[in-house]
């Protein structure tokens, strides 16, 4: 009894003599790896690029940084809870004698779906895209704003 | 030069600095990732700062030191929740030493859909020049 609350093992089935060091070397990873990510690891589906949604009472917003990339080399499209991004980023050709210090920036097809927490009015959809971050407002259906419900006395 | 290929892109999450001295406002600094480049002429600095507007960035040359200073505002407005968040926004801040002397008169600078283009002519002097020899 003790034993069960202490470790959580099963008290019955050991299914094999490895799993308890499986599970202490993948806690390990797991304690090593954040520690040199650094202390504020957000959750990240670690697919470029990187998105973040926000919502109001009316809308949701989307916002990805896509430096470089102009309105026309993105594809965006919507369905009822899902939004979808996809292009290209090109990086400029330089001169061919140019001799590089640093290359840190990367080009590349990128292409992501987000899905929404409520369905969205797929027809009033805004997109916007100014000094390299792409905005995207999806007005709520009407049926996943919040209604207020009056509550009678009685 | 440049990659075109059609490689899917990583993610990569922005690297936060610590900058040497403090700064006046609290905030988050983030380093600006950069293509650095020279042809004879000039040195061409590529930096991608998204979500920098012209107004907002402070580019400064002295000593050979060439510092690039960004502030970002926060995009979202007052009312808006987190529902994800997958980066952050902050300023930009980074620093090169440059070891060519700079016709600082003629330096470029343009900033287009979040990219900073920054051309420093080199000096004529520090252009390699060829000298012909005549034959007599």
């Amino acid at each position: 009894m003790l034993l069960r609350r202490r470790t959580g093992w099963p008290a019955w089935g050991w299914r094999s003599p490895f799993e308890e060091l499986e599970r202490m070397r993948r806690e390990m990873d797991w304690l090593s790896s954040g520690l040199s990510r650094g202390l504020f690891v957000e959750p990240s589906a670690g697919v470029y690029p990187l998105m973040n949604v926000t919502e109001d009472g009316d809308n949701y917003s989307v916002r990805a940084e896509l430096p470089g990339l102009k309105a026309d080399e993105l594809d965006i499209s919507v369905t009822g809870d899902t939004l979808s991004i996809s292009g290209e980023r090109k990086l400029a050709a330089e001169d061919e004698k140019a001799q590089y210090h640093r290359r840190e920036r990367e080009a590349g097809t990128f292409s992501r779906i987000v899905r929404l927490p409520g369905q969205i009015d797929t027809g009033k959809v805004e997109a916007r895209c100014a000094d390299g971050v792409l905005t995207v407002i999806l007005p709520k259906a009407e049926s996943a704003k919040p209604k207020q419900i009056a509550i009678k006395a009685s | 030069m440049a990659d075109s290929g059609s490689k899917a892109l990583q993610a990569k999450e922005k690297a936060e600095v610590s900058t040497p001295a403090e700064q006046t406002r609290p905030g988050l600094v983030f380093t600006p990732a950069v293509d650095i480049f020279e042809t004879d002429k000039e040195i061409t600095l590529l930096a991608d700062m998204p979500g920098v507007k012209a107004g907002d960035l402070d580019i400064d040359l002295h000593d050979n030191v060439l510092t690039l200073n960004a502030e970002v505002q926060a995009p979202e407005g007052d009312g808006e929740l987190d529902v994800i968040r997958e980066y952050r926004t902050g300023k930009y801040y980074r620093q090169f030493t440059l070891s060519q002397v700079i016709d600082q008169a003629k330096i470029m600078a343009e900033l287009k859909d979040g990219v900073l283009r920054l051309r420093l002519p080199k000096v004529e002097a520090a252009q390699p020049r060829k000298i012909a020899v005549n034959t007599a």
